[in-house]
């Protein structure tokens, strides 16, 4: 018998996975061969995808990128023994899978079991450290749970890195008959594919971050908020669920504890600004995603008005690791008041995109060239986005600054959800600036006028400073545009619309046809 | 209730209405059920629907167009998404978008003249490692061209 697991994450599905694997049982089929396939989540090496590996005495060895086209040579290749000569000799043969470069040099500790496990197998689940974070929150106060996760320094990984144990200090302490615990999984950013990898690859994990969340604040129902642009998400979510149900991982009576958490997904409809946790509520209560004023705080009236946690699915997910080996043991990783890894995501133009899981510290330069390979074109990469739509654009003199919340704030730049997208030096960056304004007026939820109005008028400057109809006027116009949605909108939406404005006017003044010194006045 | 349904659609709506009567926030999700089965969410329905969740008509108007993912008119039998956020476009998803509108005939928010396919915009389906992305029903397709989509919509329109 040969086990063999090919991935049925969307990305690898996207470059013809499933075809692949459905070569793979035919071939065998018709030579007659033993072969159990396992679909797997990806271990995030895109460049790679459909990555197909084989079991061995020594390990999972690496096929990749496998076509159905290749399947045949493959057989051929592994017909008596993944290890042998000839194995090797086949021109896709990538090695043993733990020691492949990309993955060796990761600090995953969220993503440990992501590629390598069988997603909806709570059995794989349990086998490769599954509910151990669960079991040992069970054993102790909600006061205790919510110490851990705030002595782990594990912030939000949304635009502000909120302490996370603040915010559930903040529920446990609001008395109420009724809690919630909420997932924003609806978080659109471009170049963020973390959480969806979450929930497609090792969606137990974001389940028992909840369930531990529920008892650590005395919350009985969770939601998971999630995108409708995520169809697979949502398919392996509720069959995870399913199971967690039937095996007492959810439910009442949770393990025989007397915990009581039910969880349920509830699908997003393609707005935007329902990432943003009050915008997430209003829809979750069935109305329009309109941003609420704060205070009060969705931890003291959240969903239905009732206290309410709302994390990202990172943030949850991390949540396991930190009851199983200790908030000490998370806090070791990164940097100053960055503590533990992060999921960074490559995107864009570069060679080798990919899921790098790495301690907040690593710098820009290091991902985009030792990890990311370069540019995909070949060209030179002259821009970056951090942090999605609303994050700054960094040209290459702050390729240099180290992944760390505080370190970015210091350059007007964000780390958000540490998605990176990389442009070549054919990108236009005035027409990335209009576009950050388009997409805000596009996705603005109109209660407030800055975002509102602004975002429009936005795109109209900006259309202005493209044609260099009356330049130092308009672009002064568009600074003082700029400030007042910094300074005047209700949320991040049209508060940091100007990131992405203002890097681009003023790292590459030329697009904007300005001298530096222009830009600078 | 709109005679451009048929008694099955009508018995339907009516069974997702009764379902989600009662859900806290049920109007999202009676919204997603009607619209997966129906295709999209009939304005002729919006009175029952408000009675039944004890809104007005114009709170039910209120949320299906405050959301993208939500219509009121058929659409085609295939919906194509692509995608036009940041990353996809540091893959050239402008030419990708110029050449399909070419192509099918249609702009965005259209179907074309056959009745196939309904073209959509969409910001990130988090296929940001393999752009530029599109959607075609429900699978995602990454690194593609306009040629490689174009003969993803032949095969899965013409079998």
């Amino acid at each position: 018998m040969v086990k063999v697991y090919v991935p049925i994450d969307s990305t690898a599905l996207s470059l013809g996975a499933e075809r692949t694997a459905k070569k793979m049982m035919q071939e065998a089929q018709a030579r007659g061969v033993d072969v159990t396939l396992i679909r797997n989540g990806s271990r995030g090496l895109f460049w790679l995808e459909p990555l197909v590996e084989v079991e061995t005495a020594q390990g999972r060895i690496a096929f990749g990128p496998v076509q159905p086209k290749d399947v045949a040579g493959l057989f051929d290749a592994i017909f008596t023994d993944a290890l042998s000569d000839t194995a090797k000799a086949h021109p896709l043969y990538l090695g043993l899978t733990d020691e492949l470069a990309w993955l060796k040099q990761q600090q995953r500790l969220t993503f440990a079991r992501v590629g390598i496990i069988d997603p909806i197998s709570l059995e794989d689940y349990l086998a490769h450290d599954g509910y151990k974070g669960l079991n040992n929150a069970l054993g102790l106060s909600g006061a205790d749970i919510v110490k851990a996760v705030t002595d782990s320094g594990l912030r939000g990984r949304g635009g502000a890195a909120f302490p996370t144990g603040i915010k559930w200090n903040t529920v446990l302490n609001a008395p109420s008959e009724q809690k919630y615990v909420v997932c924003n999984a609806d978080e659109g950013d471009s170049g963020t594919y973390s959480d969806r990898m979450v929930m497609e690859d090792d969606p137990f994990m974001l389940i028992e971050g909840m369930t531990i969340a529920g008892i650590a604040v005395g919350a009985s129902q969770g939601y998971i908020y999630l995108r409708s642009e995520y169809p697979h998400a949502l398919k392996t979510l509720n069959e995870a669920i399913r199971k967690a149900n039937v095996a007492g991982y959810l439910g009442d009576d949770i393990l025989g504890s007397g915990h009581t958490f039910h969880l349920e997904v509830r699908r997003a409809a393609g707005a935007y600004v329902c990432g943003e946790e009050t915008s997430l509520l209003e829809s979750l209560e069935g109305k329009r995603g309109l941003v609420r004023f704060k205070p009060p705080l969705p931890a003291i009236e959240g969903l239905f008005g009732k206290p309410t946690i709302v994390n990202n699915v990172i943030s949850l997910a991390t949540i396991p690791i930190i009851l199983d080996k200790g908030a000490q043991y998370y806090a070791d990783y990164g940097m100053g008041r960055s503590r533990g890894t992060l999921p960074i995501q490559l995107a864009g133009n570069l060679k080798q995109t990919g899921l790098v899981e790495l301690a907040f510290g690593a710098t820009l330069r290091e991902l985009l060239y030792d990890y990311g390979g370069g540019s995909a074109s070949g060209r030179p990469i002259r821009a970056v986005q951090v942090g999605g739509p609303l994050g700054a654009y960094l040209p290459e003199s702050q390729f240099d600054t180290p992944l760390d919340y505080e370190e970015f704030t210091k350059i007007w730049a964000v780390l958000g959800h540490g998605g990176i997208v990389a442009f070549d030096d054919n990108v236009d960056m005035a027409k990335m600036a209009r576009y950050a304004f388009e997409f805000c007026a596009v996705e603005s939820c109109g209660k407030c006028t800055p975002c509102r109005i602004g975002s429009t008028r936005g795109v109209e400057v900006m259309d202005k400073i493209v044609l260099g109809k009356n330049h130092p006027n308009n672009v002064q116009l568009l600074r003082d545009l700029s400030d007042t949605m910094l300074n005047g909108s209700l949320c991040a939406l049209g508060g940091m619309t100007p990131y992405p404005v203002l890097s681009a006017l003023n790292h590459f003044p030329e697009d904007f046809g300005l001298s530096n010194k222009e830009a600078a006045a | 209730m709109d005679n451009t349904l048929s008694h099955e659609q009508h018995a339907q709506i009516q069974a997702h209405i009764q379902a989600h009567q009662h859900v806290p926030g049920g109007l999202m999700p009676l919204l997603h059920a009607i619209q997966d089965d129906i295709g999209y969410v009939p304005e002729a329905v919006y009175p029952e629907i408000a009675k039944a969740l004890a809104l007005s008509v114009a709170e039910v108007h209120g949320v299906v167009s405050f959301y993208h993912h939500f219509r009121t008119h058929p659409i085609g039998k295939h919906v194509l998404q692509v995608c036009r956020a940041e990353s996809c476009q540091a893959m050239g998803s402008e030419k990708l978008e110029a050449a399909l509108k070419a192509t099918l005939g249609v702009d965005y928010h259209q179907t074309t003249t056959d009745g196939n396919v309904t073209l959509l915009p969409v910001y990130c389906l988090g296929n940001c490692g393999c752009s530029p992305a599109v959607m075609l029903d429900d699978e995602v397709y990454g690194r593609m061209s306009a040629e490689k989509v174009t003969d993803l919509i032949a095969e899965v329109c013409h079998g």
